[in-house]
């Protein structure tokens, strides 16, 4: 077998430069996907059926369904009505990139709404009904005590979710977008070393993902501080005065 | 909605889909339990080769997988014959491609999931195999498997709905399945959002019905909680 480390070298730059389209589209998917997961959450965990309704069947189609069908559908499925392509959305959605970012989106909203939903649920019950007690309205509870929490209840499970959608991010290849796979694929169509090139690709995806993780455990080590908190004892000589009733027994 | 006569295309295509996870589960699960093993080994090379796979693996997106294996697996198939002294031209097909990247996609998952549920077996388990007389291979497939296979179901469940979801990428590389039998119906009909969500919902439909077998199997494999129940 033939083994071209040369290759590898050469088309190196055009390969980060597919790598950094990669990040773009994570990046700016992710963010507009908590956008939407947050009131699909609050929708979900709601007890009115009518309200529930809607964020379940959203979440059902796009979790049950391939992601390569949802790109698909938004990218050709929105050209069958005339009056999309007459609207004035048509210049967004004819372009690949809108095309991969809008169902990326849509997808990572469904299951990020799930992970939130799950992390408000699992918020122990006392902490709601001392906001309550405290006299917070509803939206109040929400942004001071509901949100915040669910966040550091959610952050680990998201981080999971970030690395499902840097794999997934591969798709927009078949969209004939230049990213990471795109991008080797097309070095390869030219030079015609398929393990070379997909080896490398892989490495990169590899050292994004060792980023992805790292960056979630740091972010979770900040954000749970609390968990990671070790009380030092008091020594037994300090003066008596000094002692704080509600930590020292 | 009107298929305009290309029902019974998407038809033979859902049935290359269920071929296709099918064989991928099976080969993964396979993969999974030597995985497993390898990483609760007391080899220390076997632990070594278990954790680099899934790492790997894990963090490689599935539709590189298809294209490397694709692409690149007769020539790496090749090599390795060339070996043992065969030079025929060896082809990889859509179909073996994808069993073969899926496979070890799902097996590197599944590698967790067993590995979790080997860890919940006490020990004394495996003590009084080995005491009642039974070599070890049979203590495993006696006692220790059905014991795991009953806490590994609900997770491999979820495994496998990712599996039946990621089948259709195996359609890039030219497998007629319902994604590729899709975009047949569309070049001729130029109707791709009637076809591509008549997709979407077989799909849906295939795991619906995933959710209902892995709560059957979880109920054959727990005879005690069944007898409770009734």
């Amino acid at each position: 077998m033939s083994w071209e480390w040369d290759v590898i070298w050469q088309y190196l730059p055009r390969l980060l430069e597919g790598a950094w389209l990669t990040l773009e589209l994570v990046l700016v998917s992710g963010l507009i996907g908590i956008a939407l997961a947050i009131p699909l959450a609050l929708m979900r965990a709601s007890s009115h059926l009518w309200v529930k309704a809607f964020p379940f069947i959203y979440i059902y189609f796009f979790r049950g369904t391939p992601l390569l069908v949802q790109i698909f559908l938004v990218y050709y499925g929105a050209s069958q009505f005339e009056a999309v392509r007459e609207s004035m959305l048509w210049p967004v959605l004819k372009q690949p990139y809108w095309c991969a970012i809008i169902a990326f989106s849509l997808n990572t909203a469904a299951y990020s709404a799930e992970l939130f939903r799950s992390a408000i649920q699992a918020i122990p019950s006392g902490e709601i009904e001392a906001a309550e007690a405290m006299g917070m309205s509803k939206p109040v509870q929400i942004r001071r005590i509901i949100m915040p929490r669910a966040f550091g209840i959610a952050l680990p499970a998201y981080g999971n979710e970030v690395i499902l959608m840097l794999k997934g991010s591969a798709l927009a290849s078949t969209i004939t977008l230049l990213d990471l796979t795109g991008m080797a694929r097309t070095i390869i169509a030219r030079t015609y070393t398929p393990l070379e090139m997909f080896l490398a690709a892989g490495m990169v995806y590899l050292a994004i993902s060792a980023l992805v993780i790292a960056l979630f455990r740091f972010m979770e080590y900040r954000f749970n501080r609390y968990q990671y908190y070790h009380h030092t004892d008091t020594p037994t000589d300090l003066d008596p005065q000094l002692r704080d009733p509600h930590i020292d027994n | 909605m009107d298929l305009q006569g290309f029902g019974h295309l998407l038809i033979s295509g859902t049935w290359i889909t269920i071929q296709l996870a099918l064989s991928s589960l099976l080969v993964g699960l396979v993969i999974g339990l030597l995985g497993a093993s390898a990483k609760l080994s007391k080899n220390r090379l076997a632990r070594w080769l278990g954790t680099g796979y899934t790492t790997l693996v894990r963090g490689l997106p599935e539709l590189l997988l298809v294209l490397t294996i694709y692409f690149g697996g007769s020539q790496l198939l090749m090599w390795i014959a060339g070996f043992f002294g065969y030079d025929e031209y060896i082809e990889i097909g859509p179909f073996v491609a994808g069993v073969a990247a899926l496979s070890i996609a799902f097996g590197a998952y599944a590698t967790e999931v067993f590995r979790m549920a080997m860890m919940e077996i006490p020990k004394g388990q495996w003590e009084s195999g080995l005491a009642c007389g039974m070599s070890p291979l049979r203590t495993f497939f006696r006692i220790i498997l059905p014991q795991v296979w009953r806490l590994a179901i609900p997770g491999l469940g979820n495994l496998f709905q990712v599996l039946l979801k990621d089948t259709a990428l195996v359609s890039v590389v030219g497998l007629n399945d319902i994604m590729r039998q899709s975009q047949v119906a569309i070049s001729a009909t130029k109707e791709p959002f009637t076809f591509f969500l008549v997709a979407a919902l077989i799909y849906l439909l295939l795991t619906a019905a995933t959710t209902g077998f892995t709560m059957f199997m979880e109920r054959m494999a727990n005879p005690a909680a069944r007898g409770h129940n009734s």
